[in-house]
């Protein structure tokens, strides 16, 4: 049976390696600062006891004051999972570090995040539209998206 | 004289590359030789997500079934579990045993044209494809007996299942487990051992270990290249824990491995499914849900593993009747995303049995 993980136990491990980079953790989630997503990221991957080998999903949601990028992690080795969560505060332009160098498998989410929402994943190395044509107006996952 | 040699670009689709839908492929080629390749998505794309902001819980059922429209049964299920989850509904367990012999049979469907596409993509036209449309075509008959449809079923609800089964299904299913073995041995025959299949398939587009699970890729494709992974065994959903099966794995990852993973999860299929016949209790086969559905704020993600691996379902509810944000983690994309990996280098007709071997179906991709 997959072990949903204490956020907070992990959460002080990463507190541990990068002070100051958590904003919140319960149940099985963490918040971190966007300035951390791709530390963790590789922190998460590569720290002994954690492992998380395989990014499940990765999505996004927007609350229309911030975005919030959820990465779903799954360890194989240890059959255990951890939800984390960035906010992005700028709808203007937000920004997020791509983690396609830790999980190849966020290449191609990525893109769609960045086609339905208009995130940037800075780093990606073949960030445009996935689903739409380029030259589309807008993002149609905004909730203030107008057809 | 010194001859000028330069690449070029192929398009391959949007029309039907292979069958599996309206996929491209841009390939840069050096004479037969793959260089590199840019898929190109959107052609079935009709924003599912964003549609199913602005309907009920109950009304997105129906959408499901037009994502992988191979396995429809399979996408309710994924669906009804994460709203389930969500809202905190119990099902009976009559309808979770239902659930779990057609989420079986469409696993078999589905491998069944996973496995005869497969072969179609390498040049066997049409031939062992219609010996799969053939067994198909008796699960077919099944859920046409539960629920009047073919294809788009709607069946798996929120709490349950929309109708119990007639008294001429458990007859007709006991004789269509007791006669796929045999049918799965006429494949064998027919396939395993075949001289031009081996040829094609060994040693082509070899997935590591490694790659697999750092692509995100699940199901078949991750199995088969040694991963013992799969959401029945790592976290049981509906009553999978009361059944004997084996999670079958292979270890090169190639596209032989691939095809005999699916020919042996169709055997494993078929000894649950026989499991569910005799355990299958009497009672009710819809929870009560109330008529218009407000799960309580929060979010949720829901699981199953479906014949192309892990299908979920992530809800965020604001406590309205519709949910507020919905998302599909779809298999077959992500099974595409090592898809680059694998062709570069190789010839163009073995990218087609690479690409075939993944297993996708376009209307998942997309969304």
């Amino acid at each position: 049976m997959t072990v949903e993980l204490q956020a907070t136990e992990v959460a002080a491990k990463l507190e541990a390696a990068f002070p100051g980079c958590t904003i919140e953790s319960s149940g099985n989630t963490i918040v971190i600062k966007d300035e951390f997503a791709l530390k963790a990221a590789t922190f998460l991957k590569n720290a002994a006891g954690l492992d998380f080998n395989y990014l499940n999903f990765l999505t996004a949601t927007d609350y229309q004051t911030y975005f919030e990028v959820i990465y779903d992690l799954v360890s194989l080795e240890h059959n255990h999972k951890l939800v984390l969560k960035i906010k992005l505060n700028n709808r203007e332009k937000p920004e997020l570090a791509s983690v396609t160098g830790v999980w190849k498998g966020a290449d191609f989410q990525e893109r769609e995040i960045f086609d339905l929402f208009g995130i940037n994943f800075t780093g990606h190395p073949n960030l445009k539209r996935i689903f739409l044509w380029e030259g589309f107006q807008g993002y149609p996952l905004r909730k203030d998206f107008k057809q | 004289m010194a001859l000028k040699t330069e690449t070029f670009l192929v398009n391959a689709g949007p029309q039907h590359p292979s069958t599996h839908g309206v996929f491209r492929m841009r390939f840069i080629l050096d004479g037969e030789v793959i260089q590199d390749v840019e898929p190109v998505f959107g052609y079935l794309h009709r924003g599912i997500e964003k549609l199913a902001e602005g309907l009920t819980y109950s009304q997105d059922m129906v959408f499901t079934d037009r994502l992988d429209y191979l396995a429809s049964m399979t996408n309710n299920q994924a669906y009804a579990v994460a709203v389930e989850k969500l809202a905190g509904i119990q099902v009976p367990e009559r309808a979770e045993y239902l659930r779990v012999i057609m989420a079986e049979l469409m696993r078999i469907s589905s491998h069944l044209m996973g496995v005869g596409f497969l072969t179609n993509d390498i040049g066997a036209f049409l031939t062992p494809l219609l010996y799969m449309y053939r067994e198909r075509e008796k699960i077919l008959d099944l859920f046409d007996m539960v629920c009047g449809q073919r294809l788009t079923y709607n069946y798996m609800r929120i709490g349950g299942v929309s109708q119990d089964i007639p008294e001429e299904f458990l007859p007709a299913l006991k004789k269509f487990t007791d006669t796929l073995p045999r049918f799965i041995e006429e494949y064998e025959q027919l396939l395993a051992t075949n001289e031009i299949l081996l040829v094609r398939t060994k040693n082509v587009g070899i997935l590591t270990k490694e790659a697999a699970i750092n692509y995100s890729t699940a199901g078949p494709v991750l199995r088969a290249s040694g991963v013992k992974w799969d959401i029945r065994k790592a976290e049981p959903y509906s009553v999978y824990n009361r059944f004997n099966f084996e999670i079958p794995t292979a270890t090169k990852g190639d596209v032989y491995d691939r095809y005999r993973i699916k020919i042996e999860e169709m055997k494993q299929s078929i000894i649950i499914i026989k499991q569910a016949m005799e355990q299958l209790p009497q009672g009710e086969i819809q929870a009560k849900v109330p008529k218009v559905l407000r799960p309580p704020k929060g979010e949720a993600y829901g699981r199953i593993e479906g014949p192309k691996g892990e299908l979920g379902f992530y809800l965020v509810s604001d406590g309205a009747t519709n949910p507020y944000r919905l998302h599909i983690r779809p298999p077959s994309l992500l099974n595409l995303t090592p898809l680059r990996e694998l062709v570069i280098g190789v010839k163009i007709a073995d990218a087609m049995a690479i690409f075939g071997s993944i297993d996708i179906c376009m209307g998942e991709v997309d969304r």
